[in-house]
């Protein structure tokens, strides 16, 4: 029967292993595609795609049309969010999601009016002759996402590149997993809406071949497709039924023969892999405009009175779900989402139908009873048998057992397709797949760590070098400032004032230049000699001495008259001792502060005698050229914005020599303080 | 005579070998020393400085050096661990005097509290703070290595550690119990003698 049903016999490939589990498809088979329900709230996660969550372009509020777009992708591997039907946005906020964490994420929460009314829709009915590249770009607005249940964004797999030739399109048709008949009634049902989607990847892709590959406990699907394929160039290959042969490398394997390098995508081997529904969404989206709003998922499992495949749409709590396929919640035992192999207990009902549920099991505790004890493993082999990847199963369990990630990678754990077919035919019930999730999980942490402690290590040797930086660059300008400085002085005429004795501005000079002031050399006129030189410095010491005396004495005198008043006030017995001590500290603070004005004094006398003039008229002088210069700079300023730009720079020239003149006057102000040895502030 | 022949062969063998490994040794001269470098990719980089080093590069050059290689809490045993497989030495307990180790954690600034100092800015080993003079700061979490170096310059305590929490993208599955890990299904045996 089936030999006949294949008519001409395909060249079939084999892959590695396989499993025969129990299929339990017929009770949902049985019934035809029925419309799931219309919850009170629909919950539309961010993340229900492979990549970068969506960004929400809607308010709080606001009413939205089916089919509007509600959140666009971000980013290259992303996809958008639609609205499935009418309604308003009541909530966007954290929801548990269909994980097994638990954990929740960020979710649209819209509450449907019921009136169904659609948004504006583009249609795209003459597709076959438009570019390809500009129908791809149509493609990345109509929220597709691997609905076989990987959820990797449509258009991006299909747009290997430039440069990449494409020669199989393979379409995903097995649906090897037990239980789940999703792909199988659509096909039965809705054939040349598939095939039309196929036409149109084939479009996008040009590929040499379009394979459709399909298990063959699916008679009445593949009479269907066969019949609509029928004139097309598209091959129907129908394969043993053999799990995971709906597995995409598997596939690709079986029918072509090719094998895609581990950690590389089909496309490196001239191959897209693409699922029915996946075909199906496109067809609906470019010939009727309609993006991705609901899917086909099974409901089954001996806990439901109707099980069947429902058309949802996204975003239905699974409790919603459920109750219309009539759950007896009695008799409920593990809720299952994705299938029995490779699906996860569902730890939140009120978690939602996304783009990539394909199934619901809601099974009663004697259809999927809990997993006997995990027993030693005793090396019998069977795991390796049967692993679709030609891995060590058992290997990879005591690594993985051991925290051995290094030479669990070594075995290609990242290779394993978490199929589950060694941990269904392990004699010891060894939860294999858990342990290679948990090791597997435990790398890519790893890695994350080790890129980031990277990233640390760029991050602060390049602080550390910007600090060199800077300070090499701090200490260049210092000195290239002093040598400036010396220069200026070496070469500047004794003074457009006349009053500038040669010495001081040669013994200036030394002194900047940081040069032993003793070798300040002095031809005779008088004032700077090397004897001045040394008394200058020591009496600058002495100053500075004398001032730390002088605060220190200050603060402490005015401690102990705090001191004082407080036991005056509090009326203490030694009075008398504590206003001695504040007499002595004052008379100490006035010792210091007399020795230091007489210094001061002094330095002011020597500097009139170096440069005729006192410190006074020298300060003067500088706060003159000084005032000249800015308001020099003030009717510069005025002249530009009256629009006289000669009459600005003649100007701007004067300004010019002023400002010279006044920073060479306040330069000269501050050496020949720094010669007595005082600051400026005194 | 062939004793000397002997001899003769020996010493031509020793010169050209010599000559080759003198050669070698100038031309393949390796630029740096590879264990710091091996040492330094193993430390976890967070440039905490709890090992009394001012980073992990020092920390990596003075265990190349001989020092003892259990002063890394952030690293912890883990870490201790690969850098005894390393270096051949035996594996040390971390020494409690640098820290126990913790969970990971990332800074965070108060934003309302913060006086825009620039102080934790300049502490900061890795460049992960941003923000200006009289302005707001504010840490790039992904970058903060949890280095607790910016919690003490903070005039006005306005920077928690708090601990990183797990996201869907970090989360995996639990290693299972193991054999004889699930207690409740242990079958009651009942002792009759």
């Amino acid at each position: 029967m089936l030999s006949l049903l294949r008519g001409k016999r395909e060249p079939i490939h084999d892959f590695p292993g396989g499993i025969h589990p129990p299929e339990n498809k017929a009770r949902s088979t049985a019934a035809p595609i029925r419309p799931g329900p219309l919850p009170h709230e629909l919950v539309l996660p961010l993340n229900m795609h492979v990549g970068a969550p969506a960004r929400p372009v809607v308010a709080l509020d606001e009413t939205v049309l089916k089919g509007q777009l509600i959140a666009e992708s971000q980013g290259r591997i992303s996809a958008p969010v639609h609205a499935p039907t009418s309604g308003r946005i009541t909530a966007i906020e954290d929801r548990p999601v269909q994980h097994p964490s638990g954990m929740t994420v960020t979710c649209i929460v819209l509450e449907p009016d019921g009136r169904e009314a659609w948004a504006e829709l583009e249609y795209r009915p003459d597709w076959a002759a438009t570019d390809p590249a500009a129908l791809l770009e149509q493609v990345r607005h109509s929220g597709l996402a691997g609905l076989g249940g990987a959820g990797f964004p449509t258009a991006v797999k299909a747009d290997p590149g430039e440069d990449t030739r494409i020669e199989q399109l393979i379409i995903n048709a097995a649906e090897c997993e037990p239980y789940i008949t999703a792909d199988d009634r659509l096909m039965r049902e809705r054939s040349p809406g598939i095939i039309r989607g196929i036409r149109m990847l084939a479009h996008l892709l040009r590929p040499d071949e379009i394979l459709v590959g399909i298990e063959d406990n699916k008679p009445e699907a593949i009479q269907a497709l066969r019949s609509a394929a029928e004139g097309t160039d598209i091959e129907i290959r129908v394969v043993p039924t053999r799990y995971p042969s709906g597995g995409e490398k598997q596939l690709i394997q079986l029918l072509t023969g090719k094998e895609v390098p581990a950690g590389d995508l089909p496309a490196r081997v001239g191959v897209i892999c693409q699922n029915v529904a996946t075909a199906y969404g496109i067809y609906r989206y470019l010939e009727h405009g309609e993006p991705l709003l609901s899917r086909i998922t099974t409901v089954t499992g001996d806990a439901v009175s109707h099980p069947g495949n429902y058309e949802v749409l996204v975003g239905t709590p699974v409790k919603d779900l459920l109750a219309c396929a009539g759950l007896d919640a009695d008799r409920l035992g593990k809720l299952v989402t994705g299938g029995p192999m490779m699906g996860f207990t569902l730890p939140e009902p009120a978690a939602p139908v996304v783009k990539t549920s394909t199934c619901l099991i809601a099974s009663t505790p004697e259809e999927l009873p809990e997993p006997p004890p995990e027993q030693p493993c005793i090396r019998c082999g069977a795991c390796a048998e049967v692993c679709p990847a030609n891995l060590l199963p058992q290997q990879l369990y005591w690594y993985a057992k051991n925290d051995e990630f290094e030479r669990a990678q070594q075995h290609n754990l990242m290779d394993c397709i978490e199929c589950g077919a060694c941990a269904y035919v392990c004699p010891s019930h060894i939860p294999l797949v858990q342990y290679y999730q948990y090791a597997k999980g435990e790398i890519r942490n790893q890695e994350a760590e080790t890129a980031k402690a990277d990233r640390a290590r760029q991050r602060f040797e390049a602080r550390q070098e910007r600090i060199e930086r800077q300070k090499a660059e701090k200490e260049a300008r210092r000195r290239e400032r002093r040598e400036a400085q010396r220069r200026k002085q070496e070469a500047a005429p004794s003074g457009d004032d006349g009053t500038r004795s040669d010495a001081a501005v040669q013994a200036s000079a030394t002194s900047a230049g940081g040069g032993s002031a003793a070798s300040g050399g002095s031809d005779g006129s008088g004032s700077g000699n090397g004897d001045d030189e040394s008394r200058a410095d020591e009496r600058a010491r002495r100053m500075k001495q004398l001032k730390v005396t002088y605060n220190k004495a200050n603060k402490q005198w005015k401690q102990a008259q705090a001191a004082f008043n407080k036991a005056q006030r509090d009326g203490a017995d030694n009075l008398d001792q504590l206003s001695a001590n504040v007499d002595k500290l004052r008379t100490r603070a006035d010792e210091a502060r007399a020795e230091l004005d007489a210094l001061v004094q002094e330095a002011k006398t020597d500097v009139e005698a170096a440069t005729g003039r006192d410190l006074k008229t020298l300060k003067k002088e500088a706060t003159d050229a000084e005032l000249a210069a800015r308001r020099k700079a003030k009717e510069v300023q005025a002249a530009r914005e009256a629009g006289a730009t000669e009459q600005a720079q003649s100007l701007e020239r004067e300004h010019e020599q002023l400002r010279q003149d006044a920073d060479d006057k306040a330069a000269w102000l501050k050496r020949v303080m720094e010669e007595q040895g005082m600051k400026e502030d005194e | 005579m062939t004793i000397l022949t002997a001899i003769i062969a020996l010493l031509a063998l020793a010169a050209v070998f010599g000559a080759l490994l003198g050669y070698a040794s100038e031309k393949l001269k390796v630029e740096g020393d590879p264990v710091v470098d091996q040492i330094d990719a193993i430390l976890p980089q967070t440039q905490c400085g709890q090992c009394g080093h001012p980073g992990c590069r020092p920390y990596a050059e003075a265990i190349a050096a001989g020092e003892e290689h259990n002063k890394c809490p952030p690293g912890g045993e883990q870490t201790i661990q690969e850098l005894s497989d390393l270096l051949g030495r035996d594996f040390l307990p971390l020494d409690e005097e640098h820290g126990e180790e913790d969970v990971k954690r990332v800074a965070y600034i108060r934003e309302d509290e913060c006086i825009g100092c620039t102080k934790c800015i300049q502490a900061c080993p890795v460049d992960a703070i941003i923000g200006a003079a009289q302005k707001m700061h504010t840490v790039i979490e992904d970058e903060c290595t949890g280095c607790d170096l910016c919690v003490e310059p903070c005039p006005v305590d306005c920077i928690d550690m708090v601990p990183v929490e797990e996201t869907l993208e970090s989360w995996h599955r639990e290693r299972p119990p193991g054999v004889g890990g699930r207690p409740e299904t242990y079958i009651p045996v009942e002792n009759l003698a």
